[in-house]
């Protein structure tokens, strides 16, 4: 059926902000979608709260809301807008459960807006608990045994019934929060009352535990005249037991025959047909490894982490088909665009194989439990490609950045096989290098898997690598040894510190011996048809697939996996700096290896080149491709972490220069320029030791901030009070050893303020100058930060831009760069220089209407920001107030300390837009899923140093007709002072009263400050996961609170506030 | 021990050798399954091919003899990227290498694959010969040349007619050309008992055992060499109104039966993804395919027969509806094994007709 004309005005919903289970692959997924409507000539309405995503950018829609996602703001935005349709499928759980929200109450009906893609009723069968079990029985589709149950009694029951392990899914979720695995009934009443709480309809799937068995998924789409296909299948790696988004996944299944793997497609394809998809959807499946038994485990009616990963290990465009088949196209009627000569219903198949590692964030954790089961962990993946499972999972277990190029930890090396075999009893995200070790210690691969249940083909891949370390250990070295290792993925260093060679030798060697890696084609047909989509990945075959072209090249290296303090901001900028430089006439090189975002997609840059970001994979890129030169200032601290190996082989860095990024890094350096441009910066020093770091802080006196040097998003920072939390601190730091001294700087607690800027050499433009509402000592990434600044004196202004002029011009840096100030007793401070784009560039583009990005691109290919017409210093300020606000996945990580310091645990942000500046604030927190009441109860227990500074506040909230309760101390402190509150006894007194108040759900929000040090069993932390366990909101920090305030306060509520259309700003 | 295929084109791809150990001529073809390479193996379709498998990693699931589609390995060798050594499956009785051994068939591993397939899609399907040594490459070139797959429907064919499920009613003779076992079972599990002819069974034999239906099997090699099945499909259509049902070289005979023309694909289409088209539902069906050789549309007598399926990618003709005579037939394979099963209505449909219940 050719395209429906009734469609032309389009509401597109996007997914919020980057939490964990929902990441960058909802503003790949977005992009597609609305660069597909847009070409069918569609108007496209865009709401997300996200600005740091590509889908909110001027050019991707029409009308482009960054408003909160809820019900309340979505029906204002379609009375304002009148689009005639909504597109559910592609803005992830969170826009489909918008999109059934509205459906169901009716409103959209009566509005007439129509649901493209999947019906209502195909949703509900597919989400719904008891509704998608029924379906899969009238279809004679296997389910594991379960039931849906509303109480914990009800699941004790069943539990009984079935016998226990069981399984706890609860109801439209994402990412399984709140589930989990129960072996008995104690563990089944806690997780059973976590879950019902996390569920939106107030359910919980109590479901026998088949872990251990294989977990398959697969990716099909289907269209509005019934042709199905499948587009991948993907094997877990881990069995099931571990989330999808948590496991290592391999694409196609590797373990299948022919009779499993059509058994599953004809399953899934019944199941698609049962629901009656339009467009993608995903199902899960468990099977049974000594049977053809199998379970279905869950569909996703709607585009996913998985269909971005489909898309990327096969290239065909998941997102964009399924919006042709929303706008009425059939499957046949779609060309498909890597070959151009077939069309988009055919089954890609592979002639490589893929390997998806998850990135997790226990590296800033470190009190957070490891293990892997229902509840997915990781905030990110990176994927790799490569000519068989071994060579595709070493690239991908560099790509993930985790200073690992081979599956060895120093950690295990003295591990005995007794030890070993308990360990590797162990779910945890180590659990591949525990499998490694163990083969060393020669225990046998059918134990391995015996204990583990992992596939045994998948320990193979592992005892293949270990006997090729082995080979290199003692064999002959020579060429064919060298070439059978690079085959397998070894890099150069692994090689060479397994044969005792210089690195350099054996790239020598290789070099000399013509070993180096090729490039070959992804093109959906195993070289079946000749395609067109330069989409490339290595391979030591021999044969060349790169398309040569004698245009100027120049490279731009993204960023890698999403993590905490490097995400989806950075694929933003890359994305902007490839459209730039398309613009200069050059051609564009990417690289990248993460499949969830937008730069990965192959129609973005003239090549993309799917490839680990590690010195020796680039510069074989670069030897291939030779190009004029290589841009690292987009991708986050991946890229620019390259620049020396890239300048080192004398190909040229567009921008500041290596010299100069390491004169920002270094701390002696950076001091020298500060001194030089005559600016302050708070005084400290460098250390190496524990006494070195007691001496110096005891000089510039306590509290102090510590910190490694080139970290990211402030890994390991702390803010230190006396010499016991020194100690604890950098013996913290020391278990990595460190190449570079730590930093000790004296803690000055001030405004803080941060500026992303454009320097061409000569003059500089600030887009924008940033406020942060918490003071200095809360990490930027988790502060709240308000554009235009509201309470920044002109003169200190003047100052800001004056300094930032200095720090360029003696740094020379071209193109972007970031710095953050602290505005204490009359004193500018400079904290930090970043020589790159910033997390904050996608949301000031977007609210000043710059193209910064841009701007930034053309001055470093020699353009002056005096003849571009946007002016140079601080530009004007906009209208609207802007504020951005950090979204945690606290819930989602057993045991991680929610309290905010200096270093980041935020893994998304939303922003509050408004002319108002309290109302931007009101936008924010609502954006933010904090529910601002405006009576209820509080709960306070804040450390004595705070006391005096939570009057005021717990002052204006019982004003406000707020109860407040409070632990002992705090509570008798308020009395003093005339406020009432209700005392309730420390959890270390024995009592359990604070955990049952906020089990209760009876307090609305609770503040704590967080006392010192990191310690897990104090009562502190233990409050504050009781809160976030209980989604009950939990404030770490008393400015936010202020912040908090301010929209309580505010008359207007979320139905008064006027959503803004950004592209008329 | 090392191993070369040479390729008529003067090319040679180096690899491991695997399974037995001879030197054969073959025809090289590629195949784009992913799964499947059991079934692929054990096809009688590839007699006197050589099989490259595009995916690289080939054995991971062992060798599962309860999925073999004929009593043995008919092709000539197979050349594969990756051989696995840690082979994985509940049903799995040896490795891919003793499989081979077994069956007298040579390989290759560690083939650069990928870079043989885009050579043969370059220049068309190539024959070659895989050695242990190249002494004489201009004489090796020569005997190359010479080859020529032939006469091997009469090398798979069975020797003496078979009966299965003498306890079903209805009954249907399969006439074989290289059947695949899928294509038995699928008759059987429908309840319809199979009597199995060999290639050149005569019309008058089979019409003889009075059968309730006629079902054309797979095979391999030029359909324009089976004169003799040919005159057989040609009796049987003009003395029978029975439903019969034809798969690849049997939808290739039944065309070339009716004057109609075959002719050679530039690298053939093997695999499992095959989309095609039922142009008169416009539905598109994902299909197993293995054939070298097509029906030129353009040579349908439209009096005859009109087209009932054709493949997305390349539009040539992927089914025929015989108008006069209750005779379906498709060039894709509706059995799988390996593939999708999207089209086994096609089973259905035609057990329907044998039973008189449409």
């Amino acid at each position: 059926m050719p395209r429906n004309k009734n469609i032309k005005k389009v509401l597109v919903i996007g997914s919020g902000p980057i939490i964990i289970g929902q990441a960058a692959e909802f503003d790949y997924a977005g992009t597609q979608a609305c660069h597909e409507l847009k070409k069918e000539g569609v108007e496209v309405v865009l709401v997300n709260s996200n600005p740091a995503t590509i889908m909110t950018d001027k050019m991707m829609a029409d009308k482009i809301y960054i408003e909160p996602l809820t019900v309340k703001t979505l029906k204002k935005i379609i009375i304002k807008e009148r689009p005639d349709s909504i597109l559910p499928n592609l803005g992830g759980q969170t826009g489909l459960n918008l999109a059934m929200e509205l459906a169901e109450c009716g409103f959209l009906k009566k509005n007439n807006v129509r649901l493209l893609g999947t019906g209502t009723e195909g949703i509900k069968n597919a989400e719904d608990r008891q509704s998608f079990k029924d379906t899969m029985e009238s279809i004679n589709e296997p389910c594991v045994k379960s039931k849906v149950v509303e109480n914990v009694p009800a699941a004790l029951v069943f539990a009984e019934e079935i016998g226990y392990p069981v399984i706890v899914r609860p109801a439209y979720t994402l990412g399984g929060t709140g589930g989990g695995i129960a072996y008995n009934k104690r563990e089944l009443d806690e997780i059973a009352s976590s879950g019902l709480r996390y569920s939106r309809v107030h359910q919980v799937l109590i479901e026998k535990c088949i872990s251990g068995w294989k977990e398959i998924e697969y990716e099909v789409m289907r269209d509005k005249s019934g042709n199905c296909i499948v587009i991948c299948n993907m094997e877990n790696l881990d069995p099931v037991g571990v989330h999808t988004g948590d496991s290592i996944v391999v694409a196609p299944s590797q373990t299948l025959s022919n009779k499993e793997y059509q058994m599953l497609r004809t399953s899934a394809i019944k199941i698609i047909n049962a629901l009656k998809i339009e467009g993608g959807c995903n199902v899960q499946f468990a099977l049974n490894p000594n049977s053809f038994e199998y379970a279905v485990i869950e569909v996703n009616p709607r585009v996913s982490r998985s269909s971005a990963l489909a898309s990327k290990a096969t290239g065909y465009p998941i997102a964009k088909i399924a919006t042709k088949i929303a706008l009425g196209y059939d499957l046949d009627e779609i060309q498909n665009e890597v070959t151009k000569k077939t069309y988009a219903c055919f089954e890609p198949t592979l002639d490589y194989v893929v390997v998806k590692i998850p990135k997790w964030p226990f590296k800033k954790f470190l009190t957070a439990n490891r293990t892997l089961g229902t509840q997915m962990k990781a905030t990110g993946e990176s994927m790799g490609i490569g000519s068989n499972l071994e060579s595709a999972f070493m690239k991908t277990l560099r790509s993930i950045e985790e200073n690992v190029e081979e599956l060895f930890l120093e950690k295990y090396k003295n591990y005995e096989k007794e030890e070993l075999e308990e360990k590797l009893k162990v779910v945890d995200n180590e659990r591949f290098f525990v499998i490694a070790e163990a083969i060393r210690k020669e225990i046998p691969v059918d134990r391995i898997h015996e204990i583990t249940t992992i596939d045994r083909h998948f320990i193979g891949m592992v005892y293949n690598l270990i006997k090729m370390q082995r080979e290199l250990e003692s064999s002959q070295f020579n060429a064919d040894l060298v070439r059978r290792a690079k085959m397998l993925g070894f890099t150069d260093k692994t090689i060479a510190k397994y044969t005792k060679k210089p690195e350099e030798e054996i790239k020598k060697f290789r070099k000399q011996n013509g070993i180096i890696p090729y490039f070959k084609m992804v093109d959906t047909c195993s070289a079946e048809f000749e395609a067109e989509t330069p989409y490339y990945y290595s391979s030591y075959d021999e044969g060349d697939e790169v398309k040569n072209s004698y245009k100027k090249k120049v490279m731009v290296l993204g960023s890698g996996p999403i993590r905490i303090g490097q995400g989806i901001e950075f694929d933003y900028c890359s994305v902007h700096g490839i459209w730039a430089l398309k613009k200069l006439g050059y051609e564009t090189i990417i690289v990248n290896n993460n499949p969830e975002t937008v730069s990965t997609d192959f129609d973005i840059s003239d090549k993309l080149y799917f490839e680990p970001l590690t010195p020796e994979d680039v510069e074989a890129i670069i030897d291939r491709e030779k190009p004029e030169g290589v841009i690292v200032q987009f991708g986050g601290q991946t890229a620019i972490k390259l620049t020396k190996a890239i300048s080192d082989l004398g190909v040229r860095i567009f921008g500041t220069s290596e010299e100069n990024m390491d004169r920002s890094e270094d701390r002696k350096e950076f001091d020298e320029v500060l001194t030089k441009c005559n600016i302050t910066r708070p005084k400290g020093g460098t250390i190496f030791t524990v006494n070195e770091a007691k001496e110096i802080a005891n000089k510039l006196g306590y509290p102090v901030l510590v910190r490694p040097s080139y970290v990211l998003g402030g890994q390991g920072m702390a803010i230190a009070h006396d010499d016991k939390e020194i100690t604890e601190f950098v013996n913290e730091i020391n278990q990595i050893v460190q190449e570079h001294p730590i930093l000790v700087d004296k803690y000055v607690m001030g405004k803080e303020v941060e500026v992303d800027a454009i320097s061409d050499g000569e003059n500089i433009l600030i887009p924008g100058i940033m406020e942060h509402l918490e003071r200095a000592g809360i990490h930027s990434g988790d502060s709240i930060s308000v554009y235009p600044s509201q309470n920044i004196d002109k003169k200190y202004e003047e100052i800001i831009i004056d300094y930032s002029r200095k720090i360029a011009k003696e740094l020379d840096i071209i193109g972007m760069f970031n710095i953050q100030f602290i505005i204490s007793d009359d004193t500018v401070y400079i904290i930090e220089v970043n020589p790159r784009s910033s997390r904050t560039v996608p949301y000031i583009s977007k609210v000043t209407n710059l193209p910064i990005i841009e701007i930034a691109t053309r001055v470093m290919f020699g353009e002056k920001l005096r003849n571009m017409g946007y002016g140079i210093d601080l530009y004007r300020k906009s209208n609207y107030v802007c504020v951005k606000m950090p979204v945690f996945s606290f819930e989602k990580i057993k045991n991680a300390d929610t309290s905010l310091g200096p270093e980041m645990k935020s893994t998304g942000e939303v922003l509050g837009v408004d002319v108002k500046y309290e109302n931007a604030i009101l936008k924010a927190f609502i954006a933010s899923g904090i529910n601002v009441k405006h009576q209820g109860n509080i709960f306070i227990s804040v450390r004595d140093k705070d006391k005096l500074e939570v009057l005021p506040i717990a002052k204006k909230f019982k004003e406000k007709g707020f109860d407040i309760y409070a632990t002992s101390g705090t509570s008798t402190f308020l009395k003093k002072n005339g406020i009432e509150s209700t005392a309730l006894e420390k959890l270390s007194d024995g009592s359990e009263d604070i955990t049952d108040l906020i089990q209760s759900g009876k307090i609305d929000f609770v503040i704590n400050t967080p006392t010192k040090g990191k310690n897990a069993n104090r009562d502190g932390f233990k409050i504050r996961r009781i809160a976030v366990e209980c989604k009950i909101p939990c404030f770490t920090a008393l400015d936010t609170v202020n912040a908090l305030y301010k929209a309580i306060d505010l008359e207007t509520k979320e139905e008064d506030l006027n959503p803004v259309d950004i592209t008329k700003i | 021990m090392k191993g070369f295929l040479v390729l008529e084109n003067g090319e040679v791809f180096e690899g491991e050798r695997i399974g037995y150990q001879a030197e054969v001529f073959c025809e090289v073809v590629f195949n784009t399954g992913m799964a499947g390479y059991i079934e692929t193996f054990t096809d009688p379709s590839y007699a006197g091919q050589g099989i490259v498998m595009t995916y690289p990693l080939i054995g991971n699931y062992g060798v599962i003899p309860e999925d073999f589609e004929s009593d043995k390995i008919w092709a000539s060798a197979v050349f594969i990227h990756n051989m696995a050594n840690f082979e994985s499956n509940f049903r799995s009785k040896y490795t891919i290498d003793k499989f081979l051994r077994n069956n007298n068939t040579p390989g290759l591993t560690g083939v650069n694959t990928r870079k043989l397939t885009r050579m043969l899609r370059e220049s068309g399907t190539l024959r070659g010969a895989l050695v242990n040594a190249i002494n004489n490459k201009e004489a090796l070139l020569e005997k190359i040349k010479e080859y020529k797959v032939e006469g091997v429907v009469d090398k798979v064919t069975v020797k003496a007619k078979q009966e299965y499920g003498k306890q079903y009613e209805k009954k249907v003779a399969l006439i074989d050309y290289g059947f695949k076992h899928n294509i038995v079972n699928s008759l059987l599990s429908r309840k319809l008992g199979v009597m199995i002819y060999p290639a050149r069974t005569k019309a008058e034999e089979i019409l003889k055992d009075n059968p309730d239906g006629i079902m054309l099997s797979n095979g391999p090699g030029d359909p324009e060499e089976c004169k003799e099945e040919i005159e057989t499909l040609k009796e049987l259509y003009r003395r029978t109104n029975k439903p019969i049902f034809g798969i690849c070289l049997g939808h290739q005979l039944m065309a070339l039966a009716n004057g109609f023309k075959t002719s050679k694909l530039k690298y053939g289409h093997r695999g499992v993804n095959h989309p095609v088209k039922d142009l008169n539902t416009d539905r598109v069906y994902i299909t197993s395919q293995n054939h070298g050789y097509y029906v030129l549309e353009s040579s349908i007598n439209k009096n005859i027969a009109e087209v009932s399926y054709i493949n997305l990618n390349d539009g040539t003709v992927e089914g025929i509806n015989y108008k006069n005579k209750n005779i379906t037939t498709v060039q894709f394979h509706p059995e799988s094994c390996p593939g999708p099963e999207d089209t086994s209505f096609l089973f259905d449909t035609f057990a329907r007709k044998v039973k008189g219940e449409i």
